[in-house]
């Protein structure tokens, strides 16, 4: 046996070695794992409060803040917070974190809110699951009054520690990466503060 | 109508001259080395719609009642399916082909001059396509992003679709020009139709955003991947997700 088989195969080992502990470190994230199933399952219960909401009749106030609950019931919002940050997150302090994801979730209440809000009399129904990656695409379909129908996709993680969705993709276009561009942009309207940031935040 | 074969034909043979096979691959990222110039356009576009087509679509919305302004939607529609047929043609994917021809032969007709839509209710909804996507399916690149005067988001492939479309559609060849002015006007009418109804969502992109060109180039361009992948039926892009557990 040449060196070289030799390190091939003591590399080869090491690699087993990393995985067999990588998989000992997995095992405890096994009590919430995440399968296609119960990746649909928690955008069944979600879309089917999407649906009651947009059915309630309620007035648009009432409607957001039940969108705002749905968010942060159903949704991993510091991580898409933190996401929609971009580069700006990692020199943020814990405060001021902590103050824009607050801020930031009331932000996409209302904003995607009010899209849902368009819904109404509407319905969106779950027609199929599977996994991408390292997570779960649920995918759903839109039926709006006089509309042709739409597709949205919700993407799910375990990683927090617990079952969420963290994007939702209507037609292709997806929120993360909209967030993304523009809190990037109203970030450098207020020339990188994140105090004047959650300022704008809490008027959008 | 005889003077638009030279176009075709050149058109043609300059597709021909260029070799390619099978779709073009799914692109990633944002391609827009004139961005200074395409925000210019969009500036000038934000301000058409700001002083015309926004207040245009208001007046044409509230004032014309739905029933009305769907079947002027049915008819502009209408007349774009036998431009569908063709691209379907050129895609070579008969399924769609015929579902579109049967459609706009009993739009047509059962659906008086397309001004109903029966065929939906006949399981038949159709789908819609364009030469940008025939070239797709001819595996043309997406090229670069661009945003045109009047028209607003498109990329190179999809400019030279939209030309070509004008040009390939078999009504507009056939139609007189009365008859085909009543196609253009259905057709704009049909535009502030859809102003009017997706009046909140278009507002919000233009005028709620802290940058609408941002947004905008974004929302197209995901949107038209989208429909590029969907129809081929392959992926969605995928590679284009964030996955916000693992970039910080």
């Amino acid at each position: 046996m040449d060196t070289r088989t030799l390190s091939l195969l003591s590399r080869r080992s090491l690699l087993a070695g990393a995985a067999a502990t990588l998989g000992v470190i997995a095992v405890p994230k096994g009590a919430f794992a995440l399968d296609v199933g119960s990746a649909r399952t928690l955008i069944d219960n979600a879309v089917g409060d999407v649906n009651g909401i947009i059915n309630s009749g309620q007035s648009e106030g009432a409607m957001l803040g039940g969108f705002e609950k749905l968010f942060a019931r159903y949704s991993d919002v510091p991580t898409i917070a933190r996401s929609a940050l971009g580069p700006a997150a990692r020199s943020a302090s814990k405060a001021e974190l902590s103050a824009f994801t607050k801020a930031f979730q009331g932000y996409i209440a209302r904003k995607y809110g009010r899209r849902f809000r368009e819904f109404i009399g509407g319905k969106i129904e779950v027609t199929d699951a599977r996994p991408i990656k390292s997570y779960y695409e649920v995918i759903s379909v839109a039926y709006l009054k006089g509309e042709s129908p739409f597709d949205v996709r919700w993407h799910v993680s375990d990683k927090s520690g617990k079952n969420l969705f963290f994007n939702i993709i209507i037609e292709g276009v997806n929120m993360l990466a909209s967030e993304r561009a523009e809190i990037g942009a109203m970030l450098d309207r207020r020339q990188g503060s994140i105090a004047g940031l959650i300022e704008d935040l809490k008027k959008v | 109508m005889v003077t638009n074969f030279p176009l075709m034909a050149a058109v043609t043979l300059g597709l021909l001259a260029l070799t390619a096979c099978g779709p073009a691959p799914a692109p990633a990222g944002i391609n827009d080395p004139n961005e200074a110039a395409n925000r210019e356009v969009h500036e000038a576009n934000k301000a058409l719609d700001r002083a015309l087509v926004g207040p245009a679509s208001d007046a044409y919305g509230t004032t014309i009642p739905v029933p009305l302004r769907q079947g002027v939607q049915n008819f502009a529609d209408n007349l774009d399916v036998p431009g569908d047929v063709a691209n379907g043609i050129l895609q070579g994917r008969p399924g769609p082909v015929l579902e579109n021809t049967a459609r706009f032969l009993i739009n047509t007709t059962v659906g008086i001059g397309g001004i109903f839509d029966p065929a939906k209710a006949m399981g038949l909804p159709g789908k819609s396509t364009d030469f940008g996507e025939t070239l797709h399916v001819w595996g043309f690149a997406e090229g670069a992003y661009g945003e045109l005067p009047f028209i607003g988001p498109s990329t190179s492939r999809d400019t030279v679709g939209r030309v070509v479309d004008v040009v390939l559609n078999p009504l507009r060849l056939a139609l007189p020009v009365r008859e085909g002015n009543i196609a253009t006007v259905a057709s704009v009418a049909s535009r502030l139709g859809d102003r009017f109804k997706f009046g909140n969502t278009v507002d919000s992109i233009l005028y709620d955003s802290a940058d609408s060109y941002t947004q905008t180039r974004l929302l197209y361009l995901q949107n038209r991947r989208f429909e590029l992948g969907q129809a081929t039926g392959g992926t969605t892009g995928e590679d284009d997700f964030l996955d916000p557990y693992e970039d910080n």
